[in-house]
């Protein structure tokens, strides 16, 4: 019997496992909506196609499942393009399907066409122009197969409507071939030999790891490593929640706004052993001078991450999680005691603080106190600029797909929808958006669909009428020249809130910071907006400044 | 260092633009490119010359081995291979000066392929070197216009 290309395609979702779908209709896309109408998982109608990428990232990120969104062709596909692009930066395992106009309109400018395969060739890891119906299911299997394996990434899937209304017999294949796509998952055991030799005779040895150990489930791996060797251990970004940051052998983040103590450990070492990590610019600072004396284990599951950046001794390709168990298995620990005892005391030493100096509210305050009446326990998203820096200081991060944010491509605007999708992945757990005034304004739309599904997100917006990095930026580098980066001309966001039929507190005073954390937590049946107006002045600290080293840190104000 | 890669990929609408995305995306600048069918109908080979340090060299054949339609990419520098090129050549040469053309068209068996009052279009094939000599020695008659296939390459067994 022949069903329709749409029909194909919901059945080739249900035979992937797909329980929600994000995405939002228009003309080419139709006859698949008309069956999306009676699908047995659910479609989450977002209010703009960039908040349903953001939304299927932020899923994904949360379950480990591949986030599946849908869009209309055109304006449709060139929404989603942001989303698709900051899902291949962090390697984010997405099925994005775009409607394209019919087969025979293709390549005449017409309504609503663009060149989506053309636009999305550069930020994703594969896509697809559906030519024929007869090769709808095998591609659909191909794209959620090549999202997931390997190093993660978002895959398109572009549909003309035609192939959408034509007809074919539906067979899903059980498994994919592909010649020319064949990731390497164990580490070849020579390497991981040699790797384990010059762990056992290193002296000032760190571990640097990233969302490499996150996305291939590794962590637990990675914590019976360090156990076994009793290495200190940083993580990027990305890795936050990898290894539990309540350790006392966690150095915390390193890199530009990383602790002292990682980015000096990681300077001083003589081996830098780099798990599911990718040595990036923000990392690194000056690749010269980030470790003068160090050899380099780098194990990734991306041959193009190895000395992409930074030169490594031995390479191991595979999978974190693999690697690690077999390296666990022969290692020997090294005799670090003496520098694993310096780094402690640089640690004690040197903590992340700030100044509680004055009544204002303090934003890193903020996020203390949501760790503490959290009790650790949320999923923390994040926007981008200082709120993104003080969310990942401030918050002890415990536990992998945790602390969920754009760290390579740095979108702004991402973490609200991103916590919409990390709440419907995680119904048994409390989400909160760390905002700012501006990230938060890029994607407020989405608040209809988190009230309209009743998810109880808190967005807490650490409000100081700035773009603050540009103007903390502007300030320390540019001669205090704040050019457009004051954006005190702002919503009345408790209104707001209310509008949409969400909570809404503005809290002014350290004093309401609690009650109001306190009265956002015990709703739970809407999102609630906590509007902190914070010290409008505050900086991230602290801060290696962009292409410098670890010697050119600035730890605190300069007055 | 100038290297010549030679890329096997799927013989699919769409690869070559993959392929030059990539380059152009990193900042990598091609020599030349040329792609060709082979002996399967579904696999097509690309000849990539590029100029660059070993780390960047390194860099282009992982990020192609990382496209999906890329099946397995060989570089063929410092590899016994066999490297083929054509040129078509236009020079000026009045029926006094053709015989000189024709001697030197001789030595390096090229062909005549089109021939005027003015002017003489050869085509010769060979190694890349052969051809830069070939040119060379035609440069005095004054070219009129030249055009080269780029290489294609293939390793000796």
């Amino acid at each position: 019997m022949k069903i329709s290309g749409a029909e194909i395609l919901i059945e080739s979702l249900k035979k992937e496992g797909v329980e929600v779908m994000f995405g939002y209709p228009g003309g080419v896309v139709i006859p698949i909506f008309h069956h999306i109408f009676d699908a047995p998982f659910r479609f989450i109608l977002t209010r703009h196609e960039q908040g349903a990428v953001h939304a299927a990232d932020g899923y994904a990120r949360a379950s480990g499942k591949v986030g599946v969104a849908l869009t209309t062709s055109g304006p449709g596909a060139t929404n989603a393009i942001t989303g698709i692009a900051t899902a291949h930066m962090d390697s984010v395992p997405l099925v994005v399907i775009t409607g394209q106009v019919s087969t025979s309109m293709i390549g005449n400018d017409a309504f609503q066409e663009a060149d989506t395969t053309g636009i999305t060739r550069p930020i994703t890891k594969h896509n697809y122009l559906v030519q024929d119906v007869n090769d709808l299911a095998r591609i659909v299997k191909e794209a959620f197969y090549i999202a997931s394996t390997g190093r993660p990434g978002p895959v398109v899937i572009d549909i003309p409507v035609d192939v959408s209304k034509g007809e074919a017999k539906f067979a899903y294949p059980d498994e994919v071939s592909l010649r020319s796509y064949k990731p390497v998952y164990k580490g070849h055991p020579v390497q991981i030999e040699k790797a384990c030799r010059l762990i056992e005779s290193s002296k000032r040895p760190v571990i640097y790891a990233g969302g490499g150990v996150i996305s291939s489930n590794a962590s637990d791996d990675l914590v019976a490593f360090v156990r076994k060797t009793g290495i200190p251990i940083t993580t990027t970004l990305m890795g936050l929640g990898a290894y539990p940051e309540t350790d006392r052998l966690s150095l915390k983040m390193l890199g530009m706004h990383g602790t002292f103590y990682a980015n000096r450990a990681v300077h001083d070492s003589d081996l830098l052993i780099a798990v599911g990590a990718r040595f990036d610019d923000r990392v690194t600072g000056n690749v010269n001078e980030f470790i003068p004396e160090a050899k380099v284990i780098h194990v990734d599951i991306d041959p193009a991450s190895v000395s992409k950046s930074v030169q490594v001794d031995i390479p191991i390709v595979g999978d974190c999680k693999s690697v690690l168990h077999e390296m666990t298995k022969i290692v020997k620990p090294p005799q670090i005691q003496e520098w694993v005892e310096k780094i402690l005391k640089i640690k004690e030493e040197n903590p992340l603080t700030y100044g509680t100096a004055g009544t204002k509210i303090k934003p890193q305050m903020v996020i203390e106190r949501i760790y503490e009446l959290t009790k650790g326990a949320a999923i923390i998203t994040t926007e981008v600029g200082q709120n993104q820096m003080w969310a990942a200081q401030f918050y002890q991060f415990t536990e992998p797909r945790s602390f969920i944010s754009s760290g390579g491509l740095g979108t702004m605007g991402f973490g609200f929808p991103a916590a919409i999708g990390a709440q419907l992945a995680r119904p048994d757990r409390r989400v909160i958006d760390i905002a700012g005034d501006g990230s938060i304004q890029m994607n407020i739309q989405e608040l209809i669909v988190a009230v309209q599904h009743r998810l109880p997100i808190i967005i807490a917006i650490l409000n100081n009428g700035f773009l603050g990095m540009v103007r903390q930026w502007q300030q320390l580098f540019w001669d205090k020249r704040y050019s457009h980066s004051c954006i005190s001309f702002a919503p009345d966001f408790v209104k707001l809130a209310e509008a949409y039929g969400a909570a809404g507190i503005r809290i002014e005073s350290r004093d309401e910071v609690d009650k109001a954390i306190k009265k956002a937590l015990s709703i739970k049946d809407r999102p609630t907006i906590l509007d902190f107006h914070v010290d409008r002045e505050e900086n991230v600290y602290p801060i290696i400044p962009a292409g410098k080293s670890v010697k050119e840190m600035i730890t605190r104000e300069l007055v | 260092m100038m290297h010549v890669i030679s890329v096997k990929v799927e013989n699919r609408f769409g690869v070559l633009a993959r392929v030059a995305g990539l380059f152009s995306a990193r900042g990598y600048n091609i020599d030349s490119l040329t792609v060709s069918q082979t002996e399967h109908s579904d696999i097509s080979v690309m000849t990539i010359v590029l100029t660059g340090d070993d780390r960047i060299i390194e860099q282009v054949k992982k990020q192609l081995n990382k496209l999906i339609d890329v099946i397995k990419v060989t570089d063929l520098t410092g590899h016994a291979s066999v490297q083929r090129e054509l040129a078509l050549v236009k020079v000026n040469a009045s029926p006094a000066k053709r015989t000189e053309v024709f001697q030197i068209a001789e030595i390096f068996k090229a062909q005549i392929v089109d021939i005027s009052l003015k002017t003489i279009a050869l085509e010769v094939t060979g190694d890349p070197e052969r051809i830069d000599s070939f040119i060379e020695l035609l440069r005095p008659y004054s070219i009129k216009e030249m055009i080269r296939t780029g290489r294609v390459s293939m390793a000796r067994d």
